[in-house]
């Protein structure tokens, strides 16, 4: 069973995930596949109900840059814990793209991961834990210290060297 | 020497605490083998063939003796007394206990040092020239920059889950002792008309199953950018790398594929778009890393001790061989470079015991301002000694056996650590470096012959580094039995060369008299002046098929 952490604490699921062959249900926001999305994009803009879209991670952010402003929210698919390529598309997301909506870290994820995640623009998480809210502020606390710069414009080590 | 902030040591010590949570609920049971071992790996904590063997970074190769004393301890209290030196600069320790290595990484941290990403999919270990600071041929001092990329790229968010490991080298000199064209980025510094530092940056290098030497992405890079600039390739490679097969997800692989115009062009496209970010360097923060590296308090104008060394070499040959090859050229006058060798008879290369280490470190601070270098030679260096001091260096380096003067010859062999530990390996690689090195005890043999590198690797994963090799030998299974593949013409400096395969690979037995056929070849050959590897690229790979395996017809026969 999964967890949905939404900004730092645990949230209900409001979306439905829908497969490729899924009837649009009425009213409600659901989360739809690539292809999906190419294929109904002016039903889904057009219906009642937020819509986000789940991409694999070989699909990269620039294939729905045009569409961003009608998306409440972009999951990144972890296969596998470590295929990381999704760090670098939410990274993208947020710093070229300006994408202010939800990113959502679905799939393989581990909690020694979320630190990172969070540095680089997630802020949703979907978990398999049985303390989910106890766990990401572990994962939260591991660092208060880093020497990159992240999307969240804290300070690095090195610019507060120089204060 | 760069020394820890409170900011390094708050991370360092973060990242210990994070770790021992995970070996506690490894060893409670939270986490299984399977789930344990991706975060073990991100510390540089392997299960080889008999044990745990931990892995522990010496940034750029500097060592103090401090750290070097707090090397012995660790050899001596969690492991059988010794470590091994790493073609990576790095030291391992081979038979650590999962249960201490929480305790082995605080003591660790005690004296600045980490295991942090001596393993995974992650950028590693920056490597640099052993020489940096000091050798007289140098343009620029690396060491600076190399610290910058060291934190630049400690735990980095977004590139701690690569599609494979990524290595940075960088040299400030012309002759290329770092081997910055075999590595995911090499970084080679330069000086343009003004006098101004830069970098050219080469990229998709590496050894492996796939050896390939790295390509300039860009000729010119001004220090500010380097990290945009990094961090640019290291994107681009994060998205596009191969995942789908672990043997092609090297940086080199896409860059092959895609060709380097194209690469280039993804990097520049990304590297306009954050250049003038929060990377850029700050002036602030070059001087603060800088003021590190400053020179050491040498003495001015050392009384001349030429005439009195002169004098010492000529009645004592061992020190002259010595002098000849161990010791380089220092930028200051009266001081030279010392190089110690960890190529001894009996011991696999790179092994040092704790209580040499110690010793080491004592001489560190009697005779070179307490700073050590490992080379990823795999043998040590001390980076400032007085010339007139150097007769009484080498007396006290031959009571501890580490005065052989092989540097850059034949016996100075560098070995991974083979089927003896490692699980990855199709053959053993120590008894055959054991072996030539029996084979070629003459002193004056080895001054004949010279320049002549010789890399040995025990599986085609080239940990030993024998594709530049001037002569390579990789172990091969073959039908569940060890044999030993030989090539020629390797080599790893500015006029890098990836070796040629001479012949079928030979049984271990068969190895130094191949070696010895090799090396009279080369003799009867070489012209006035001639390296092994100037002879061979003048003569090619025939004379000396001919020396080893003997006339086509002979050959068909066996």
């Amino acid at each position: 069973m999964k967890t949905l952490i939404r900004n730092g604490a645990p949230s209900d699921e409001t979306f439905v995930s829908i497969g490729a062959e899924d009837e649009l249900p009425a009213g409600m926001d659901v989360i739809v596949t690539l292809d999906r999305w190419r294929a109904d994009r002016d039903r889904l803009t057009q219906r009642e109900g937020l819509v986000g879209v789940r991409l694999q991670s070989d699909e990269p952010p620039e294939l729905i840059a045009e569409d961003l402003e009608h998306l409440a929210v972009v999951a990144l698919e972890f296969p596998a814990f470590r295929d990381g390529r999704a760090y670098s598309y939410a990274r993208l997301l947020r710093e070229q793209y300006g994408y202010a909506g939800e990113i959502r870290a679905v799939g393989d994820v581990l909690l020694e991961q979320l630190h990172f995640m969070v540095r680089v623009g997630f802020d949703a998480f979907e978990l398999s834990s049985s303390d989910p809210k106890r766990d990401f502020e572990i994962a939260q606390a591991d660092f208060s210290v880093w020497y990159q710069p992240g999307v969240d414009e804290r300070d690095t080590a090195i610019e507060l060297r120089h204060r | 020497m760069y020394r820890y902030d409170e900011f390094d040591h708050r991370l360092v010590s973060e990242r210990n605490a994070q770790f021992r949570r995970q070996v506690e609920r490894r060893l409670n049971g939270e986490l299984n083998e399977d789930q344990f071992k991706p975060l073990r790996l991100m510390n540089g904590l392997y299960l080889q063939l008999h044990a745990y063997m931990l892995r522990v970074n010496v940034p750029y190769g500097t060592l103090s003796s401090e750290q070097l004393r707090k090397l012995a301890h660790i050899a001596r209290t969690y492991d059988r007394d010794f470590g091994q030196f790493t073609t990576r600069q790095n030291i391992q320790f081979n038979w650590v206990k999962l249960e201490d290595t929480p305790d082995i990484l605080e003591a660790l941290a005690e004296a600045e040092m980490t295991a942090i990403q001596s393993s995974g999919n992650c950028v590693r270990n920056i490597t640099a020239d052993q020489y940096a600071g000091r050798a007289r041929d140098e343009l620029v001092d690396p060491r600076v920059y190399s610290e910058l990329l060291r934190q630049y790229s400690l735990l980095h968010p977004e590139f701690s889950y690569l599609p494979r490991k990524f290595k940075i080298a960088l040299t400030g000199s012309p002759h290329d002792r770092a081997a910055v064209a075999l590595h995911d980025i090499g970084l080679r510094m330069h000086l343009n008309e003004a006098g101004e530092p830069g970098f050219e940056v080469l990229v998709g290098g590496g050894q492996g199953r796939t050896p390939v030497i790295g390509k300039t992405i860009r000729e010119w890079l001004e220090p500010e950018n380097l990290l945009s600039y990094v961090e640019a390739i290291l994107r681009v490679y994060n998205m596009q790398g191969r995942r789908d097969n672990i043997h092609k997800a090297r940086i080199k692989i896409i860059v092959n594929q895609l060709g380097i115009d194209r690469y280039r062009e993804l990097v520049d496209d990304e590297w306009e778009r954050i250049r003038d970010s929060r990377l850029k360097v700050s002036p602030e923060e070059l001087d603060r890393v800088s003021a590190h590296f400053a020179p050491p308090p040498y003495t001015d104008l050392l009384p001349d001790a030429s005439a009195e060394l002169e004098r010492l070499r000529a009645e004592e040959p061992a020190f002259d061989r010595w002098c000849a090859t161990n010791v380089e050229e220092h930028k200051v006058p009266g001081y030279s470079i010392v190089n110690l060798s960890l190529k001894r008879l009996g011991r696999p290369p790179g092994d040092l015991d704790a209580d040499s280490m110690d010793a080491v470190a004592e001489l560190a601070d009697r005779y070179s301002f307490g700073e050590v270098r490992v080379t990823h030679r795999q043998n040590l260096v001390l980076t400032d000694v007085e010339q007139r001091e150097l007769f009484e260096l080498w007396r006290a380096l031959d009571v501890l056996g580490l005065a052989s003067s092989n540097i850059g010859q034949l016996t100075d062999i560098i070995s991974c650590p083979g089927l003896d530990y490692c699980s990855l390996a199709n053959a053993r690689s120590i008894p055959v470096a054991e072996d030539i090195s029996r084979h070629f005890v003459d002193v004056d043999k080895l001054a004949l012959v010279g320049d002549l590198t010789l890399n040995i690797s025990g599986c085609m994963n080239a940990c030993g580094h024998h594709h530049v090799g001037n002569i390579g030998i990789l172990g091969v299974d073959k039908r569940g039995e060890e044999f030993f593949q030989l090539t020629l013409g390797g080599a790893s400096d500015e006029g890098a060369s990836l070796g040629d395969r001479l012949g079928r690979a030979l049984a271990q037995a068969e190895v130094p008299a191949a070696i010895e056929a090799i090396v009279e070849t080369y003799l009867s050959l070489r012209m006035d002046g001639e390296r092994f590897l100037d002879t061979y690229r003048r003569v090619g790979i025939e004379p000396f098929k001919q020396a080893v395996y003997g006339e086509p017809a002979s050959r068909a026969a066996a």
